[in-house]
């Protein structure tokens, strides 16, 4: 009876962290056959263990070049897409323009797009005028750009729009003109939502494959490395590099996370 | 209606000072079809802690923010010991502001908040002026710490430093005590007529609670729909207002309408329900035709009735007692008249006074000297905020 | 975190709504837009119109040969009929899997934004701490998971929900599990960001007024995460329709969607005008069912 009512009362949040298990899955096993002996190159069972795969991760041949394609890509696609939508940011907050509906709306047509016809049709382009033979670096780089730039808009705005006003005003009542409330006082606080938007940037470039995929040309990016090796089969190097980036990146958040709680501003 | 919006108050200072008054002329404020601040002529004088108090929407606010700077006049000027600041930048105004909201900075810590204006302004060495404003707000050790781990009342007296610390010519502060509780609120109205007679800088305070404009200022505007009604010291707007909307809006009052026969010495002698009424000379705004005759309910007494002789004071009589309730301080009545009118009486329950209950007939007895009259083309209701909650909206 | 403190960190001030400035007049904000509007205009407006051009283009031409713009809507039809099984495919998985997605993750967010206590950041980050690897090494992971000697094959044949020779991958059950996954902190978020806003008091007053914990639920927690749920299924459906990943990693040619049609026909057939057909009417299917949708929750300011 008491059991009965603890799991009632506690239900739902069973069920919870039975999911949160289900979305970990995976990532068990891509720490674990990251340690895998695969006794075939077609292998997706756990053979035998060693250590190998973590002594010599870049002994695929490519693999490590296609990472370094894609943290290049990644930073420089970041860099243009976080510039590009916070100026765009900053002027559907803070500025008057005509044709306000209209831009929203182009803003939000990528996020809703399938990555199919965005890729398909951005190659249709290049194809069109011409560039079809040169495609590559610059191509994934402006295609990237293109799909990232929706996203730092909305989360830059979500962040701009929750600021008050107020504390601009403020500082122009302290004899800040208008440069230096930007810079002194509506920057700094507009920042953590600036950054969150350069990560979340970076992600969706470092792991995108489909619209790579069409625009290529002969560059090989990470995500295109691993599909590439699907046919052919897989190296177990594949995983440590996935499980190096899931390390990583949880390490980035938990740091965030304990500056945030120490400092309360 | 003409209302007289020059300063009244009795400690009216000479003209030498005059070179630091702020004056607003003909200051006007649309937002597209509405206007919230009606060609207002203000003059408030250096040294003063001026209040403007009004219901919200009276354009309080917006004429504050127009003295920052925040807001574009329509029209008008505003000047400040003769220069027209009217159309400057915020940040080129001798001009500080404690906001609602104190807008504090949340990524600085407390003395890099106070040093701000200082700093802006290249202020070389900043330490020993940010730490002085502190002691005077009773914040000395907090100058590291952030906003968010202050209290209410510290923010808040973070913000009166930020501001002070810049000697602005005036300071302005809107409803900055707003957001804190009853007792912190009347701490802090002590606190800031201290500071400002200590720093003698001219204080413009915008509020919408009458208690607290009365306490702290030396000199009220009363605001309603971008007009002043009527300025003055406290006491005197409460003796003797000049509109039913101040009437109504500072204090409570009692209207009831009457018609004036004549005069009789300072007095007017006006006819209420058949009783007759005196009122002085000097509290009536107007002196024929039909008025409002208005008596606050502290000054009125209960007698049972026919129980008292006339003996000079004002008489209403045959009313009923239809409410009583003891407040503790003192007990207030629901009289309904003859007429159908219910007046409010207010006694002081100190022991030498006897109490009613609910049923007796009753006469109300006052002084003639607190009686004042209003136009009655102005309505009674006008200002009385809880009458436009129960009736459904504002008047 | 008191409540001043949450809102001074989120850039507001205590005891206020924050206050939206007044916006700028003049030209800065075209100055301000023109580098990002433009990159989207050039890179995904002028595409995506040359696209349904392209659909229209005369099927006989080639890319040596060039195209012939010949308005042949005939395209679209011999596409539709083509395709049909991708194309419903695609459809009827991304239904699933987002119904799936939607079940496994509304329990979720509702612990997170209600159960979690001071846990919630923490299980915040677990949610979309799976996106930190790849989502090829992901999918590839599940491969391994539903492998035909791993241990959920295993225990589902000792169930005999499968027969002895019984295979997950390579089947639409591989495909859909992939996608719910795939998608499922899309639809976890949004939610999670509706929940999140609910006014406690709602339930205690709905509670109050004899209605007990399931109809509190129904009547009022759900009505108000509406937002959130009709944000996470277009979320998770959209990408989910136009997915070929996981059907080429976890499935076979049996299961392909229409977004793997698409992909060999610009690819490897290099059939311009059809593969563009496809795409524009997955587009175009996907707007419908998206606006009949929102229409239904009756939720229109989303856009």
């Amino acid at each position: 009876m008491r059991a009965g009512r603890w799991v009632a009362d506690h239900f739902v949040m069973v069920v919870a962290l039975l999911v949160l298990v289900y979305m970990f899955l995976p990532i068990f096993f891509v720490v674990l056959m990251s340690f895998n002996d695969p006794v075939s190159r077609l292998s997706y069972e756990f053979d035998g263990f060693t250590l190998n795969n973590w002594t010599d991760p870049c002994g695929p041949s490519g693999m490590c070049a296609s990472v370094v394609k894609s943290l290049q890509i990644g930073f420089l696609a970041t860099l243009g897409a976080t510039v590009l939508g916070t100026l765009v940011a900053f002027a559907l907050v803070r500025h008057r323009f005509r044709g306000r509906a209209a831009t929203s709306l182009l803003i939000f047509l990528p996020m809703a797009t399938p990555e199919v016809v965005m890729g398909s049709s951005l190659l249709a382009l290049f194809t069109s005028v011409g560039l079809a033979g040169t495609l590559g670096f610059w191509s994934i780089l402006v295609a990237h750009i293109m799909f990232c730039l929706s996203f730092v808009v909305v989360t830059v705005k979500a962040r701009l729009a929750g600021l008050d006003s107020s504390l601009e005003q403020a500082a122009m009542d302290l004899y800040a003109n208008e440069w230096q409330a930007f810079w002194r006082i509506t920057f700094p606080l507009v920042f953590p939502g600036i950054l969150a938007a350069a990560l979340l940037s970076f992600s969706l470039s470092f792991d995108d494959f489909i619209v790579t995929n069409f625009n290529h040309g002969n560059t090989i990016t990470f995500p295109m490395f691993v599909w590439g090796s699907a046919q052919r089969g897989i190296p177990p190097q594949v995983n440590v590099i996935g499980t190096v980036m899931f390390a990583v990146a949880l390490l980035l958040v938990l740091s965030g996370g304990l500056l945030q709680r120490r400092r309360p501003a | 209606m003409a209302t007289r919006t020059t300063d009244e108050s009795p400690q009216t200072t000479s003209r030498e000072e005059a070179g630091a008054d702020l004056t607003l002329t003909s200051v006007t404020k649309r937002f597209g079809t509405f206007t919230a601040v009606d060609d207002l002529d203000l003059v408030v004088e250096q040294g003063r802690f001026f209040a403007l108090l009004g219901p919200s929407g009276c354009g309080k606010t917006t004429t504050l923010r127009m003295v920052a700077g925040l807001e574009e006049p329509t029209s008008g000027t505003i000047t400040i010991a003769g220069q027209d600041i009217s159309r400057l930048k915020p940040y080129k105004r001798p001009v500080n502001t404690v906001f609602q909201s104190y807008a504090l900075f949340p990524h600085l810590d407390i003395f890099e908040n106070v040093a701000f204006g200082l700093r802006r302004r290249g202020v070389k060495d900043v330490k020993k002026q940010v730490q002085d404003m502190l002691e005077l707000v009773e914040l000395g050790g907090f100058g590291k710490r952030r906003p968010p781990q202050l209290s209410g009342g510290q923010q808040q007296r973070v913000a009166l430093a930020r501001a002070l610390i810049n000697r602005p010519q005036v300071l302005l502060l809107d409803e900055p005590l707003g957001a804190l509780d009853l007792k912190l609120r009347r701490q802090m109205q002590i606190e800031l007529k201290r500071i400002q007679t200590e720093v003698g800088i001219t204080f413009v305070h915008v509020t919408h609670d009458q208690e607290e404009a009365m306490t702290m200022a030396d000199t009220i505007a009363v605001m309603n729909q971008g007009v002043i009604e009527q300025m003055g010291a406290p006491a005197e707007l409460y003796d003797s207002p000049a509109t039913t909307f101040v009437s109504n809006f500072l204090g409570q009052s009692n209207l009831v309408k009457a018609e004036v026969v004549g005069r009789d010495g300072d007095d007017v002698v006006v006819d209420v329900q058949g009783s007759r009424v005196a009122a002085p000379r000097s509290r009536a705004r107007r002196t024929d035709g039909t008025v409002w005759v208005g008596v606050r309910p502290e000054k009125v007494f209960l007698a049972h009735r026919g129980s008292e002789t006339s003996d000079g004071s004002n008489l209403l009589g045959g009313g009923t007692v239809s409410d009583v309730s003891f407040i503790g301080v003192s007990t207030q009545y629901l009289v309904r008249m003859p007429w159908d009118q219910e007046l409010t009486v207010f006694e002081q329950n100190s022991g030498a006074r006897e109490s009613f209950t609910v049923g007796d007939t009753v006469d109300l007895h006052w002084i003639p000297a607190h009686t004042f009259l209003l136009d009655a083309d102005q309505d009674a209701h006008a200002g009385d905020l809880s009458y436009a909650a129960l009736a459904g909206g504002p008047q | 975190m008191s409540v001043a403190a949450a809102e001074a960190a989120a850039g507001g001030t205590v005891g206020h709504e924050p206050v939206p400035p007044p916006r700028r007049r003049g030209g800065s904000g075209y100055l301000l837009l023109l580098p990002g509007m433009l990159w989207l205009v050039l890179f995904f407006l002028v595409p995506t119109i040359q696209l349904v051009a392209t659909s229209l283009y005369d099927p006989s031409g080639s890319l040596d040969t060039g195209y012939a713009m010949t308005w042949s809507f005939p395209n679209y039809w011999h596409a539709l009929t083509s395709f049909t099984a991708p194309f419903l495919r695609s459809l009827v998985y991304a239904t699933v899997s987002t119904g799936l997605a939607l079940l496994l993750a509304y329990p979720l967010a509702y612990a997170i934004a209600f159960k979690s206590g001071r846990w919630k950041n923490l299980m915040l980050v677990a949610v979309i701490a799976p996106f930190f690897t790849s989502f090829l090494v992901r999918t590839l992971a599940w491969k391994s998971i539903l492998s035909d000697n791993g241990f959920v094959v295993h225990v589902l044949q000792a169930l005999h929900i499968l027969g002895p020779d019984g295979r997950l991958l390579a089947t639409s059950v591989a495909v859909i599990t992939g996608l719910t996954y795939n998608f499922l902190p899309f639809m976890v978020l949004p939610l999670y960001a509706s929940l999140e806003k609910i006014d406690l008091r709602l339930i205690e007053a709905s509670k109050d007024l004899y209605a007990d914990g399931f109809t509190s639920f129904r009547k009022v927690t759900l009505p108000l995460s509406m937002p959130g749920l009709v944000a996470g299924t277009l979320l998770t459906f959209i990408p989910a329709a136009g997915d070929y990943i996981n059907a080429e990693l976890l499935g076979t040619p049996k299961q392909y969607m229409i977004g793997n049609v698409i992909d060999s026909l610009f690819l490897v057939q290099l059939d311009y005008p059809a593969a563009a057909a496809c795409s524009v009417i997955l587009m175009l299917a996907i707007v419908a069912m998206v606006l009949f949708y929102v229409r239904r929750a009756g939720t229109e300011e989303l856009l």
